[in-house]
């Protein structure tokens, strides 16, 4: 059978971990290469890491840290940050990452996911989309680390992506980003009915169960989280851990 | 000495560090000048199927590849895209395959999934072995693997399938005939199970 997929999700900035909490106030959790040693000898499902710097800066993908990255990983890698071409993309593919996960480019240029597509073979191409809730109930796309609104309806651009040829969705909850009280299960339900390709959820998890949560009511799905995977603690010291397989057991079949 | 090659796709460095950190000899290789000595081939693949045929054909390593495959019987594993390009034909393009074992990749049929089954197969799945084939000695119970597809081998010689895996249907996973063979999920990313693969695949 087919399990779900309980995945670490690191952001990078200026060559370091950080966790943000909904989208700011990036704090050190440690060196990239050194996490993914600790998460390889953890067998972890799947591995997210996310530049969140490059967009922003406006700068190219840091393709000697990919490269380190990927090759040091065990586990399959999904990377993000920056890429705003085929080529680019492509490039990063080569380098040994299985996922190639874009965000501000295709909000800008939908067209890139089947570009990109062609060249790496739709399963590689994974659209992560930032979310948060409106004043007045709905939610709406952000690019640039939270900073800029995109006015496209989430359901509807979720579909064109679908049709696009995109292999994944990942949905980012910005309001639950580092908060550690649960996913945003609305969010994650009215997503899920929609699409037919797999998706993977971040943002909220502070405990094994609210994972366990989004698996009872989803089954086939990819969980996210951040703060989970390497704070320990109410004061959040830095911590890596992941669950083993018998916590995972537990998590597959909570009721 | 195991050659791994290079034709511009491929997460050739992950099989490197695998075999480096296993003390098995190995090599990359994108010119055929270097084929020389090779006792062992790995095509790896990660893409789409037309892109990473073309990318061999123009890599220049094309003949001597099927000499050392067809005539040789050098042993040879695809992996992933590697083992589809195995077949005659994909319909995710229209290029030729390799024809290096008969069949041909098809897409996943949707109507057979069930509803909450997403597509591409993506994720940890349980291999089910059915022979005792020596690429999958020490594997044991129906051990998890990593996929990430949405197209699959279909064999036309049953006996060629040696693990499958399911999904909406069973599925050739693991293939061989001969010298040949293939497994569509991905052993350079899946831990301890997938290195005892890579480590059979060496010793073979």
């Amino acid at each position: 059978m087919l399990y779900p997929r309980i995945i670490p999700c690191l952001l990078v900035r200026n060559k370091g971990l950080v966790k943000t909490v909904k989208f700011k106030d990036g704090k050190y959790v440690g060196d990239p290469l050194n996490a993914v040693k600790i998460f390889n000898e953890k067998e972890v499902d799947e591995l997210i890491v996310l530049d969140i710097d490059a967009t922003v800066q406006n700068i190219e993908p840091d393709y000697k840290m990919i490269e380190n990255l990927a090759a040091e990983c065990r586990m399959p890698l999904c990377y993000g940050g920056g890429i705003k071409t085929a080529v680019q993309a492509q490039r990063i593919f080569n380098l040994g990452v299985e996922k190639i996960a874009i965000s501000s480019a295709i909000i800008e240029r939908p067209r890139l996911v089947s570009e990109i597509a062609t060249r790496v073979g739709n399963q590689s191409v994974v659209a992560v989309l930032d979310v948060k809730k409106k004043m007045l109930g709905g939610y709406e796309i952000y690019t640039h680390n939270g900073m800029k609104k995109s006015r496209l309806n989430l359901l509807s651009f979720v579909l064109q992506l679908e049709k696009l040829g995109v292999g994944e969705i990942v949905i980012n909850s910005i309001d639950n980003d580092g908060m550690m009280k649960g996913y945003d299960l609305n969010l994650i339900a009215k997503i899920k009915e929609t699409v037919n390709v797999p998706m993977t959820v971040i943002g909220g998890a502070g405990t094994t169960d609210d994972i366990a949560e989004v698996i009872s009511q989803h089954g086939i799905i990819g969980v996210g989280a951040g703060s989970l995977f390497v704070f320990k603690g109410k004061y959040k010291a830095v911590l890596i851990s992941y669950p083993d397989e018998k916590e995972k057991e537990k998590i597959y079949c909570k009721e | 000495m195991i050659s791994i090659i290079d034709y511009g796709l491929g997460n050739i460095k992950a099989f490197a560090n695998i075999y480096k950190s296993l003390n098995v000899s190995y090599k990359i290789i994108s010119d055929f000048h270097d084929l020389a000595g090779t006792d062992k081939i790995i095509i790896p693949g990660v893409g789409a199927f037309d892109h990473a045929m073309k990318s061999l054909n123009d890599s220049g390593m094309r003949d001597t590849l099927d000499k050392m495959v067809l005539d040789d019987h050098i042993p040879v594993i695809g992996i992933c895209v590697g083992m589809q390009m195995l077949a005659k034909s994909s319909e995710e393009g229209v290029e030729k395959g390799l024809g290096w074992i008969d069949g041909v990749v098809k897409k996943f049929d949707r109507s057979k999934l069930r509803s909450k089954e997403p597509l591409p197969h993506m994720g940890w799945n349980n291999v089910l072995i059915d022979s005792d084939n020596r690429l999958l000695k020490d594997l044991h119970g129906n051990p998890r693997f990593y996929f990430l597809h949405s197209y699959y081998f279909e064999c036309n010689n049953p006996q060629d399938v040696i693990a499958k895996a399911e999904y909406g249907e069973a599925f050739a996973c693991v293939i061989n005939s001969g010298n040949i063979y293939g497994i569509q999920c991905h052993p350079e990313k899946s831990h301890s199970n997938g290195i005892q693969i890579l480590k059979n695949f060496g010793e073979l």
